[in-house]
């Protein structure tokens, strides 16, 4: 496949979306609405639940939508600021009560409209992304999809990221690139290809711990690996001390980076 | 008129003030046109005023090293993490020829400048991002050196004064750009957690992963005014909401309304609103 069919595969209708993942992963769930602040955004799909017997956990997924509809509720999967605002309160709930984090991504990037701006998305989003830097409880997220830049970021700043094996994770969007470069946003598939943007390109910069493989005909089965991924995860870092934890977190991030050095004489 | 008074007045006192005769001397005095009113300046007379246009009162956008000349007390600044380049990992179109022109045009290595100075003798660290280099946007080595004095002035207990500009993140650098957010807010929240004090500055124009981080990060914001200032471009958020925004959408104005800076500063105000900011937080509640 090649980059721009894994564009087109993450994108596609059919695919699971983040609450399908939730609903198999978790039990006993209970949803939690609202930013506290202004409203509650259901593009944010949130709450509290067992991810096994005797762990609880926060769950915190992006949702498009299944059909129009609820795609229509859910903005298609982008969030505003009071999505971002309700994830961060619910991280900060999990901290409180020592329940680790796991965040489903599949964005095409946070909201682009003007309410947005005027209620602060880049504000929402820089707060989630320093917050969860110094969050006191375990952070996992898988992109299921679409990992859209720093819509996706703002979930994804954790101590292990996962991604399907058809999810995508970019920067820009290739539309976007596309026409910024060459003034033609038709030619994506070129674009796709430039960034880089498939899980195994994320494993090689190191920006995910491990691809997922997917198998849609036997949800159930896939989700219980899934569980299983997260419970051997967790169990390694709920053994970590406070500042074991986040001195991992700093140094998983802190080391991302190609440059030159030049040695001063 | 006042400026030449008061710095007059400040020499008499013997109170530090920046040296901007020697930034003048060391810069070719070419006629820049202003944006704002088309009317041609001399580089010489605009640095005597701010760079900001005697005519019409627009501001010029400023380099790092001018910024900092401009701002802090003479001979206090020290460049620090000035060894880093940009390298092409992803084989990107274009990309290093960009590199190649912006590296020529600014006689800078990347984006950002990054050191230690003062004002009214108030040691910091900084960073000023310089949106004349690929319009500032960040990759690699823009996020490594931010990270670097963020950890150097936790180490050393400093504040950190932020200079922001840019496009976004640098594309050309794929997915290890956006990183760079997230390798930042890092080093922001370690400096923050052990109780020092970070200011930005939004500049023109703080747009997308930069506003979508760390400039939105600091303890007080302050901005210039007029500045641009939001997370999407304005012609994305037109295509979106499909209709004609506000001629202020997403200005420093804007922001202050919505409750996102605390205070636009004008630059000839900058320098005296940083030593009242530092000054206030150089002690602690309480003492004498």
């Amino acid at each position: 496949m090649t980059p721009y069919d894994k564009l087109k595969t993450a994108r596609a209708s059919t695919r699971p979306t983040g609450s399908a993942y939730v609903n198999e992963i978790f039990k006993d769930i209970i949803e939690l609405h609202g930013d506290r602040r202004y409203g509650d955004d259901a593009a944010i799909y949130s709450g509290i639940g067992y991810l096994d017997d005797g762990i609880p956990a926060t769950f915190i997924a992006i949702d498009k939508g299944t059909d129009l509809q609820s795609r229509i509720a859910r903005n298609f999967g982008c969030p505003k600021p009071e999505g971002y605002r309700k994830a961060l309160r619910l991280m900060k709930q999990a901290e409180k009560f020592h329940r680790p984090v796991i965040c489903f991504v599949d964005t095409l990037g946070a909201f682009c409209g003007a309410e947005a701006e005027e209620r602060g998305q880049g504000q929402a989003i820089a707060e989630n992304i320093l917050e969860m830097m110094g969050l006191n409880t375990p952070v996992i997220t898988i992109v299921i999809g679409e990992g859209g830049s720093g819509g996706a970021l703002a979930l994804a700043t954790a101590d292990r990221v996962y991604m399907l094996e058809n999810a995508v994770y970019s920067v820009i969007s290739p539309e976007g690139c596309a026409s910024i470069l060459w003034k033609d946003s038709n030619k994506v598939a070129d674009a796709a290809a430039c960034l880089k943007i498939t899980a195994a390109d994320m494993r090689e910069f190191r920006v995910i711990e491990g691809i997922i493989t997917e198998d849609f005909d036997n949800f159930d089965k896939m989700c219980n690996s899934i569980r299983h991924q997260l419970k051997k995860d967790l169990k390694v870092l709920s053994a970590q001390s406070r500042d074991e934890l986040l001195d991992n977190r700093y140094k998983r991030f802190r080391k991302i980076g190609f440059f030159n050095k030049i040695e001063n004489d | 008129m006042a400026n030449i008074f008061t710095s007059f007045l400040k020499n008499l006192t013997g109170q530090p003030q920046p040296d901007i005769e020697s930034l003048v001397k060391s810069t070719e005095n070419v006629t820049l046109v202003c944006k704002g009113c088309n009317s041609e300046n001399s580089k010489h007379q605009l640095l005597r005023n701010n760079m900001i246009c005697p005519q019409c009162g627009k501001y010029f956008r400023l380099g790092g090293k001018e910024r900092i000349a401009l701002l802090c007390d003479k001979k206090s600044n020290t460049d620090m993490f000035d060894n880093f380049e940009s390298v092409d990992f992803l084989e990107f179109p274009g990309y290093a020829e960009k590199l190649e022109k912006s590296k020529k045009s600014t006689n800078e290595k990347d984006a950002v400048v990054c050191g230690t100075a003062k004002i009214n003798g108030y040691e910091f660290a900084y960073f000023v991002m310089d949106s004349r280099f690929m319009m500032a946007s960040m990759g690699s080595v823009l996020g490594e050196k931010i990270t670097s004095i963020f950890e150097y002035a936790t180490e050393k207990s400093l504040p950190v004064i932020g200079f922001t500009a840019s496009g976004g993140a640098r594309m050309q650098e794929g997915i290890v750009s956006l990183m760079q957010m997230a390798k930042v807010s890092g080093a922001v929240k370690r400096h923050s957690n052990a109780g020092n004090l970070y200011i930005t500055v939004l500049t023109d124009p703080t747009t997308g992963g930069c506003t979508a981080s760390f400039a939105m990060q600091g303890d007080i914001i302050l901005a210039e005014p007029k500045a641009l200032v939001g997370f999407a471009g304005r012609r994305v958020v037109e295509q979106t909401t499909k209709s004609k925004l506000p001629d202020n959408f997403q200005s420093a104005e804007f922001l202050l309304e919505h409750g996102f800076v605390d205070s636009i500063v004008q630059r000839e105000k900058l320098r005296d609103t940083l030593s009242n900011i530092l000054s206030i937080h150089s002690k602690k509640g309480g003492e004498a």
